[in-house]
């Protein structure tokens, strides 16, 4: 029975229970991976951004001792099949994609071959000893370059860079609202390309039964049943002899939420050696060779009136997606058109997206995937406009918010948001920053001679992702709940977890809703041989879909139970009372029945009604209707040092709506990461390729990332608007962070800089471009 | 991440060291807290045959008063720098400067005599080494020698110090409290892009910069423009402007030639105008 003074679980800011594992170093991940005769493969890699490969001599890396084989294009690609995109759009021209270079490397870091040894220290001499012979050919590194007439081609055999153009319209006319504004407001915004950088890199092990035909396939993955669905078509090993296992994950933002051409190799490798081999990518190949994040550039044109209301919105945005498509690669900035109005009724918008290949490692999904994109754009140009009409930029947010009464909210997008109270939001926000008093600090340290300033962002999301319809793959959820014959609960959930907590998350909700301990539920993930189906994670969908999963086994759980309890009753299903884990049935008996018994009694299954099944176990499939839109305000306050152009945050604070809290620690925790996030985004983080096409921000020496003391203490607050599209009210928290942070900061940057005439900068806003704004401004 | 091949040997004292360095020559190289040669092995820019291992040689790690200076042993860490009462009583400046050198890891294992030899451009010791006018020992198999700071870097990763030599100890003056460092980070590797050490003594004032040139250096253009003056906000400002005169920046993505020069002269100033506050 569970004790009464710690139910309900749900609401309660519980320490994660994955935590103590991770944080004692006893984790098991993919590096930590020893199988019997297992070999190290490592990857030789294109030095050349664009290059025929004239010949390669492997004669000299196979000579040296403890090198098992070394291959290349010609000895794997035939068997290997081809990286899969799973966007389709119409008229969209794709390179095949090979797992090792054929006779052309079309990026920095393009895998060229594989040499597999006794130990890794081999296999990385043998690939310093191959010899490959490239006659370098004309490099396009600038998605701007790449749609002029003239330029290089990155797949010459394609004709053209532009992978698609994608126009999307949608509410009222938009030549009618643009004929009808009073002024047009222009902005022109650069979303700069960001290396996800994990701190532990892709890896795999794969192992290969012969006798049984069955591959085991370990890797550092966000989703190993969308794999399992898509290497069998790579490698030809059917989906029920594979077994897909995501082991610890440590990061992942998108950058894992792929099939990579190494998840097939090495697969093949341990087929062909008859070995388990084990590839660990290095911090340089994951900077080169694991998937990047934004690179977009988007010219924006706003319709209003000289009292702020807008009319309607078009934008034109180039998209670089880099030399090859990736899972999502088309799809991302397609994303950004879907909450391209952000979280204001604007009746019309146009937008036109041109995907563009370039010599260049491939974007795709990264945190907040086209949201944090359209954000940015939306909440920079809600300022601009607020400056050009000279109104206050928190009366124009409000003039255009959704009423709480109009929801569910359609917007000019295409998509109905399923609730909101953003105004709610936005005046908890005014509260913990105490805002009259930072406008009255602002202007005193600005008649100091300071550079201070304001930013704020209200944001909404995209979260639950999401229906079948709207999902390349399909978008439901499985679970299953077994209540074992010792009335310990095991939970399998398809989702993927990996550092979103759903151990814990999971255990709160199954704890409360069955009524035992927390400490006897077990959740299980990661594993297609253990959680056969799931669509995993990514697009903060884990507890909104997933966790709806889950609650659909415990009713079937409850709803069996008390059959059972009935039938030892002596009584029907109505005269059952079940709460807190215990069944009883007033009036008719004084007998209480626990779980204990009677999970004991639907295994020994000796007194079971005649049509009841025994066993204690429950499987869903749970599909949303809808996504869910999560919403907040951010409010950053920032100082800029004239003499050095440094920028330091002096005060943050977020209210996030993500519905009905399952675990407020966690929920903190994902807000703070968000934030920190952007706060790389914003003031340091590029990834920074020459006009060579060569890879400048390979390694954390040149690639920032934000540590402890680039974050301040942050102000975290919240309001809860349950959503409708699930039981449980929750909307999602996994990207929220970095989608309000990253507008917040930066408006308060330029706010800070506005004094000086200074109105606009490409993040990031570095000391050096920040000194050299204000520089020019004296 | 692996290095190539190589072998290791742990020498017991200096004179077995120095034999060692001389028997294998330019293959050996001498490990000492490893945070600058092992991730250079590590990304093979550096593939030495022998790894000449100094990390157990007794009596190389110690900070000592030895008349009016402090000595400090070559394999002191930048931790012990950081926290030494003897420097921080004596001779703070050092201390101030370790504080700043990458994160509490790094500065477990790094040392000072592998920071000074190794002789990153960007690294923080040489600023304040160069302020303080320190005396460095070497020992070879020509014997012992003495290296004057003004002396010791040579150019991008190169100093005074022989091949076949070892530092064994850094001697640093007794100061007044009225020194101070101040650096803006790379962001990414949190080493210098422009460090400005200053020591304001009976004698004058000394500035070093680290992270602006091929080489730290003394800015002899503000040293000059201080010297014998009443060290007015006025006289401080005009002078740190000189702190990039005559000298070549480095330009990278991390900061232009002109950014670095400005934040040389920024620091500089900075840093005087603190120095003057602890007096
Ligand atoms: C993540 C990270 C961040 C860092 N951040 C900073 C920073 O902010 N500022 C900064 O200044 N430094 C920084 N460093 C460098 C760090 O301070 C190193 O410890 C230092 O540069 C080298 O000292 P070491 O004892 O580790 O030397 P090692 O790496 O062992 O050796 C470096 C070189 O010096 C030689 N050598 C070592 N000892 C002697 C000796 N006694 N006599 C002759 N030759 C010798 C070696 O042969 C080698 O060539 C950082 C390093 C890392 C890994």
């Amino acid at each position: 029975m569970a004790d009464a003074n710690t139910t309900p679980y749900v609401g309660r800011a519980m320490k994660r229970i994955e935590d103590p594992r991770l944080i004692t170093g006893a984790g098991t991940y993919t590096d930590d991976l020893r199988l019997s005769g297992m070999v190290h493969a490592a990857i030789l890699r294109s030095p050349h951004a664009h290059a025929r490969i004239k010949k390669i001599d492997t004669a000299a890396a196979r000579a040296i001792p403890g090198v098992v084989a070394v291959l290349t294009g010609a000895d794997v690609n035939a068997s290997c099949g081809f990286v899969p995109c799973a966007a389709s759009m119409p008229d969209l021209k794709a390179p095949k994609h090979t797992v090792l270079a054929g006779d052309r490397v079309y990026f920095v870091g393009h895998a060229v071959a594989v040499a597999i040894a006794s130990d890794p220290y081999v296999a990385r001499d043998a690939i310093d000893a191959i010899d490959v012979d490239y006659d370098p050919l004309p490099v396009v590194a600038n998605a701007e370059d790449a749609v002029k007439s003239g330029s290089p081609l990155t797949h010459p055999d394609l004709g053209t860079n532009v992978a698609y153009t994608h126009n999307v319209s949608g509410g009222g006319n938009i030549d009618e609202a643009f004929r009808k504004a009073d002024r047009i407001v222009k902005h022109r915004l650069y979303h700069q390309r960001l290396t996800p950088m994990p701190i532990e890199p892709r890896g795999v092990v794969a192992s290969y039964h012969a006798g049984e035909g069955a591959l085991t396939l370990w890797t550092s993955t966000q989703i190993p049943h969308l794999i399992r669905t898509l290497l069998p078509g790579m490698i030809g090993v059917p989906e029920n002899k594979m077994r897909i296992v995501a082991p610890e994950v440590g990061g992942g933002f998108g950058a894992k939420l792929n099939v990579y051409a190494e998840e097939a190799l090495i697969s093949h490798l341990a087929m062909r050696l008859h070995t388990p081999v084990k590839w660990i990518e290095s911090r340089r190949d994951n900077a080169s060779a694991t998937i990047h994040g934004r690179d977009q550039i988007g010219e924006y044109e706003v319709a209003v009136k000289n009292d702020g209301t807008i009319l309607g919105l078009k934008s034109k945005t180039i998209a670089d997606l880099g030399s090859y498509l990736q899972l999502l690669t088309p799809a991302v900035p397609t994303l950004t058109g879907l909450v391209l109005t952000g979280c204001y009724k604007i009746p019309a918008v146009k937008m036109e997206i041109v995907g563009v290949y370039t010599h260049k490692m491939a974007t795709d999904a990264y945190r907040g995937a086209g949201r944090p994109e359209a954000t940015y754009l939306i909440e920079r140009l809600m300022d601009v406009i607020a400056q050009e009409l000279k109104i206050d930029r928190l009366e124009l947010r409000l003039k255009h918010f959704p009423a709480p009464g109009d929801f569910p909210f359609p917007t000019s997008c295409g998509l109905v948001y399923d609730s909101g109270n953003y105004a709610a939001a936005l005046t908890k926000a005014k509260q913990l920053a105490n805002w009259d008093q930072l406008l009255k600090d602002r202007a005193a340290a600005r008649a100091a001679g300071k550079l201070s300033g304001i930013g704020v962002s209200t944001y909404v999301e995209i979260c639950a992702m999401g229906p079948s319809k709207a999902m390349p793959a399909g978008g439901w959820e499985w679970g299953c709940v077994r209540m074992e014959i010792s009335a310990k609960v095991t939970v399998i959930t398809g989702v993927s977890p990996h550092g979103q907590g759903q151990e814990t998350t999971f255990a709160q909700i199954v704890a409360d809703r069955i009524g035992v301990p927390i400490e006897d539920v077990v959740v299980m993930h990661g594993d297609t041989a253990v959680a056969h189906y799931g669509r995993d994670t990514y697009g903060s969908r884990g507890t909104a879909v997933g966790g709806t999963a889950i609650v659909m086994c415990i009713d079937k759980i409850l709803t069996k139970a008390k059959i059972l309890a009935a039938h030892l009753f002596e009584t029907t299903v109505d005269h059952v009372v079940f709460e807190k884990g215990t069944f009883t049935s007033p009036g008719v008996t004084n007998r209480v029945i626990t779980w204990p018994e009677l999970a004991g009694e639907f295994y020994v299954a000796k007194n079971l009604p005649a049509d009841l099944e025994p066993g204690l176990e429950a499987s869903s499939f749970f599909e949303p209707q809808n996504f869910t839109f999560p919403f907040g305000t951010h409010i950053a306050v920032v100082d800029v040092d004239r003499d050095t152009g440094q920028v330091t945050i002096t005060k943050y604070v977020a209210v996030d709506d993500c519905g009905p809290q399952i675990n407020p620690l966690i929920v903190e925790g994902q807000v703070q990461g968000g934030i920190a996030h952007s706060i790389g985004q914003v003031l340091f983080e590029q990834t920074i390729y020459d006009e060579d096409g060569q890879l400048v921000t390979g390694e954390f020496m040149d690639y920032a990332i934000p540590r402890a003391h680039d974050i301040p203490d942050y102000i975290l607050g919240s309001t809860v608007t349950p959503s409708p599209v699930n039981p449980l009210g929750v909307k999602g928290v996994g990207e929220a962070g970095t989608i309000g942070a990253t507008p917040a900061i930066a408006n308060a940057v330029m706010d800070a800089l506005e004094p000086l005439g200074i109105t606009h900068m490409n993040l990031p806003l570095t000391p050096e471009k920040v000194w050299q704004a204000i520089k020019s401004k004296n | 991440m692996y290095p190539a091949n190589f072998d290791y040997v742990r020498p017991s004292t200096v004179e077995e060291a120095v034999r060692l360095l001389a028997k294998h020559g330019d293959d050996a190289k001498l490990l000492a807290g490893g945070h600058s040669l092992i991730p250079a092995m590590k990304l093979r820019l550096a593939r030495p045959k022998v790894v000449v291992d100094i990390g157990r040689i007794a009596h190389l790690s110690y900070i000592r008063e030895a008349g009016g200076a402090i000595a400090i042993g070559a394999m002191t860490t930048h931790a012990d720098v950081q926290a030494s009462k003897t420097l921080r009583d004596k001779s703070p400046l050092l201390a101030e400067t370790a504080s700043h050198i990458g994160d509490v890891q790094v500065r477990n294992k790094g040392t000072i005599g592998g920071s000074l030899v190794h002789a990153d451009p960007a690294a923080d010791y040489p600023a304040s080494i160069l302020a303080l006018d320190a005396e460095i020992d070497v020992v070879g198999p020509r014997g012992t020698r003495t290296i004057k700071a003004v002396d010791f870097f040579v150019d991008l990763l190169q100093t005074a110090v022989a091949a076949d030599e070892i530092v064994t100890e850094i001697r640093v003056p007794a100061t007044a409290k009225t020194v101070a460092y101040v650096k803006t980070e790379q962001k990414a590797s949190g080493f210098a892009l422009a460090g400005a050490a200053v020591v304001i003594g009976p004698n004058g004032v000394r500035v070093g910069i680290t992270g602006v040139a091929a080489k730290a250096y003394r800015a002899a253009g503000v040293e000059k423009a201080l010297a014998g003056q009443k060290l007015t906000p006025d006289l401080i400002a005009r002078a740190s402007a000189q702190a990039s005169a005559g000298v070549d920046p480095l330009g990278d993505i991390h900061a232009s030639p002109s950014f670095r020069a400005h934040l040389a002269q920024v620091n500089t100033r900075r840093a005087l105008e603190q120095a003057v506050r602890r007096s």
